[in-house]
């Protein structure tokens, strides 16, 4: 049979060339034009062979394995491609695993090679070999490991299918030092079926029908927003859907931006620090229907409550989602690009204006006692909504994208949203650190946008490295370092529930100011309200990359909030 | 409530999987009481039977979080009623009259005979099998070695033909549309 083979590859006069070369003639083919990654001792073959391509592939050089993952998720994010990764063995393999997590929680679809020692020293626990399939079982969609150099260019196309279709997920491809280095003739042929992986579903019309009989009788319907929209591609679906129906719709953090914020029937974030009225509200509600989310915690509070009196149509691509923490009356398993039309097909049109109207009296509470004297504060020292706020106006197309903690949810609740992919957050893993390299990854693949990153002066620590990213590939990346000195959520739930017991959340910063400088970046730093607007003002100005440093208000809540575990009805306003 | 669920795992014969798979039983916190594997009827294809005791809706999730592996194929989950479920014990047992009477009564069969001990061979439930080792244990039991549960369906319907016959009916659209 191989002879057979070989004679078909003669004929057709294929390329002989090193599996390393395989590698990055497979990315070229996948149509990959980035990659971020760092070398070492087992993936130098493969960076040997990019040395001939840098005309064709930017590589970004990151400052730490776990960054390249994240600036990979930021380009993915920004861009909706997959992005891509490559790693050395060992340290450089174990230092990506909470990239991949957190890519594997929030569904990105990432491909990560990872150069793996030699065959022969499989298994003899040689310098620099972890069992990376192994330790990575968990936190990929997909992972396999490359020995032989044929074999290389069928596993990457299988990589790409794999993140890219379905939910997406990482996958990682482990190729042994051999693999890289030995020769074989090269074909690249796309993968578009794998027996064992079946990601399309077939669109079951008897409960599309079931969902418009639900949605026509509603009279409190609310929609959920979630990032499956965006990773569908279906904000337009989303849109038709909502304006036949009148139904007004919250989204989750992943999902914002789906929807623009100034959309009438759009009432706010779900969630933990989300908006008053999709929380308070979920206790009324007759009918939630969730597009494209998996009720996270955040999301639910105590899940046996949430939507207490309401019945449950869940539009979602991932069948293991369907009754996993909420159970649906209705389940419409597929992309909601491809479902949503078929459900606005079948309802009738209606408006819910008396119960819109409803969410926007609870805006107006909010307003009053929250959102007022965050972003228009009487005190003396700047806060971090006030901020948000100012940025936002002044970078109103941007990509928002952020660490965690508090300057997360101040940010994606007071940032406003005009266009699609344009918040880009670490959502179901809370991975601090994620902020500056994912912002260099969105900068990267939307150059023609601005990209504005908030963090906490915790979480810029946490990935400070990569500001010599930042600087040796000239990556525009808008850094606002909302300081107040402190682990700031951490500090929150210690004041609110572990009386004011601040164990370990203080933090002795450097100077920041030098820590700039030292990286040759355009520095300043802001402590008075009327110094604010300027400030934001001349960083818009200034070319390239920018740090503002704002010191902000020290022991500031993030409010509203619904306590871990309890209804989301019992959100509190202070 | 827990209960038991026979759980028939169809996945690609791939290096780890095994691993992959357990995985999910650990990341989901339910215990393994019983696993066996080996290739299945169909070339190519590995078959693992597990047995848990857990609540239905835990074990629904289980099974669609398992299937979600990129390289299984299909995964059954069958109550003790749907499927004939055996297991196979093999005990190391003192030479004895007694035994050799036991022996006879019970249908088992004897593999090995030395002169200070005989190994013997049970097929059957887990109840019978546990049922022998209190009837020999007076006798004096040097060792038990059971090989796990392995099932199958009492239904006639060949579900993982259905399924197969299906996904090869996706690979030809496939085909089909990637020519169009």
């Amino acid at each position: 049979m191989s002879f057979t083979k070989d004679t078909v590859s003669n004929q057709q006069n294929l390329p002989r060339i090193s599996g390393a070369e395989a590698v990055i003639r497979s990315f070229l083919a996948a149509g990959v034009d980035t990659l971020f990654g760092y070398p070492g001792g087992s993936i130098i073959p493969v960076y040997d062979a990019l040395y001939d391509y840098r005309d064709q592939l930017n590589h970004i050089l990151v400052r730490h394995e776990q960054c390249a993952l994240h600036a990979a998720q930021g380009y993915a994010r920004a861009t909706g491609r997959t992005g891509v990764c490559i790693v050395t063995s060992g340290p450089g393999a174990t230092n990506t695993v909470t990239g991949l997590a957190d890519a594997m929680l929030d569904s990105t679809p990432v491909v990560l090679v990872s150069g793996q020692v030699g065959s022969s020293f499989l298994g003899t626990d040689a310098f620099q070999e972890v069992n990376f399939l192994e330790i990575t079982q968990s936190v990929t969609k997909w992972n396999c490991q490359v020995k032989r150099a044929q074999d290389i260019p069928e596993a990457i196309a299988k990589a790409f299918y794999i993140a890219s279709s379905g939910r997406p997920g990482p996958v990682v491809i482990d190729i042994t030092k051999d693999a890289q280095v030995g020769m074989m003739d090269f074909k690249y042929e796309p993968v578009r079926f794998i027996r064992s992986y079946q990601p399309h579903v077939e669109i079951d019309t008897d409960q599309i029908m079931e969902a418009a009989r639900l949605i026509n009788f509603s009279r409190k319907p609310m929609a959920l927003i979630g990032q499956g929209v965006i990773l569908g591609g279906a904000e337009q679906e989303l849109r038709e859907f909502l304006e036949k129906s009148g139904i007004p719709a919250a989204s989750t953090l992943l999902g914002l931006s789906a929807l623009p914020s100034d959309h009438p029937q759009y009432v706010g974030m779900l969630g933990m620090h989300g908006n008053y009225g999709p929380n308070i509200k979920n206790r009324d509600c007759d009918l939630l229907i969730a597009i494209g989310m998996r009720f996270d915690d955040r999301v639910t509070g105590d899940s046996t409550k949430f939507g207490i009196n309401a019945k449950v149509i869940h539009l979602e691509i991932d069948p293991a989602e369907i009754n996993k923490l909420i159970y649906a009356d209705v389940a419409i398993l597929g992309d909601v690009k491809q479902t949503l039309p078929l459900l606005t097909e079948k309802i009738a049109p209606a408006e819910h204006t008396a119960w819109i109207e409803e969410f926007r009296a609870c805006d107006h509470i909010e307003h009053e006692e929250v959102i007022a004297p965050a972003i228009e504060p009487r005190g003396a020292h700047l806060r971090m909504g006030e901020v948000v706020d100012a940025v936002s106006k002044q970078f109103p197309d941007a990509i928002l994208v952020t660490d965690v903690g508090q300057q997360q949810m101040f940010a994606s609740r007071y940032f406003r949203y005009r266009q699609t992919r344009s918040v880009i957050t670490s959502g179901g893993l809370g991975t601090m650190g994620f902020g500056l390299p994912a912002a260099i990854g969105a900068k990267i693949g939307a150059p023609q946008r601005e990209v504005c990153l908030f963090v906490g002066d915790g979480g810029l620590q946490m990935s400070l490295q990569e500001l010599g990213t930042i600087y040796q590939s000239q990556v525009g990346v808008k850094i606002i370092l909302l300081n107040n000195g402190y682990l700031g959520m951490v500090r929150q739930w210690q004041e609110l529930f572990y009386d004011r017991r601040y164990s370990f959340t203080e933090l002795t910063n450097p100077d920041f100011e030098l820590v700039a400088k030292a990286n040759r970046i355009p520095y300043r730093c802001v402590e008075h309200h009327e110094e604010l607007n300027e400030a934001v003002a001349t960083m818009l100005q200034t070319e390239g990359a920018y740090l503002l440093e704002v010191r902000v208000e020290r022991e500031e809540n993030v409010f509203p909030m619904v306590p871990a575990g309890m209804p989301v009805h019992d959100v509190r306003l202070e | 409530m827990e209960k038991e669920f026979i759980i028939t795992i169809f996945s690609e014969n791939k290096v780890g999987l095994l691993s992959q798979i357990t995985t999910v039983f650990t990341h989901r916190n339910i215990n393994i009481e019983s696993l066996t594997t080996s290739e299945s009827a169909i070339e190519g294809i590995h078959k693992y039977t597990v047995i848990v005791k857990n609540d239905a809706d835990r074990v629904a999730n289980l099974v669609k979080q398992i299937e979600k592996k990129i390289d299984v194929l299909k995964v059954f989950c069958y109550t003790p009623n749907e499927v004939v479920l055996q297991e196979l014990a093999l005990y190391k047992v003192q030479r004895s009259r007694n035994v050799e009477e036991l022996v006879r009564r019970h249908n088992v069969r004897i593999l090995e005979i030395h002169d200070d001990y005989i190994v013997l061979e049970k097929t059957g439930h887990k109840e019978e099998i546990r049922e022998l080792y209190h009837m020999l244990e007076p006798f004096g039991i040097y060792q038990l070695v059971c090989s796990g549960q392995v099932a199958i369906i009492k239904s006639r319907r060949e579900l993982l033909d259905e399924y197969l016959a299906y996904v090869e009916k996706r690979r030809r659209e496939q085909i089909a549309e990637n020519k169009e």
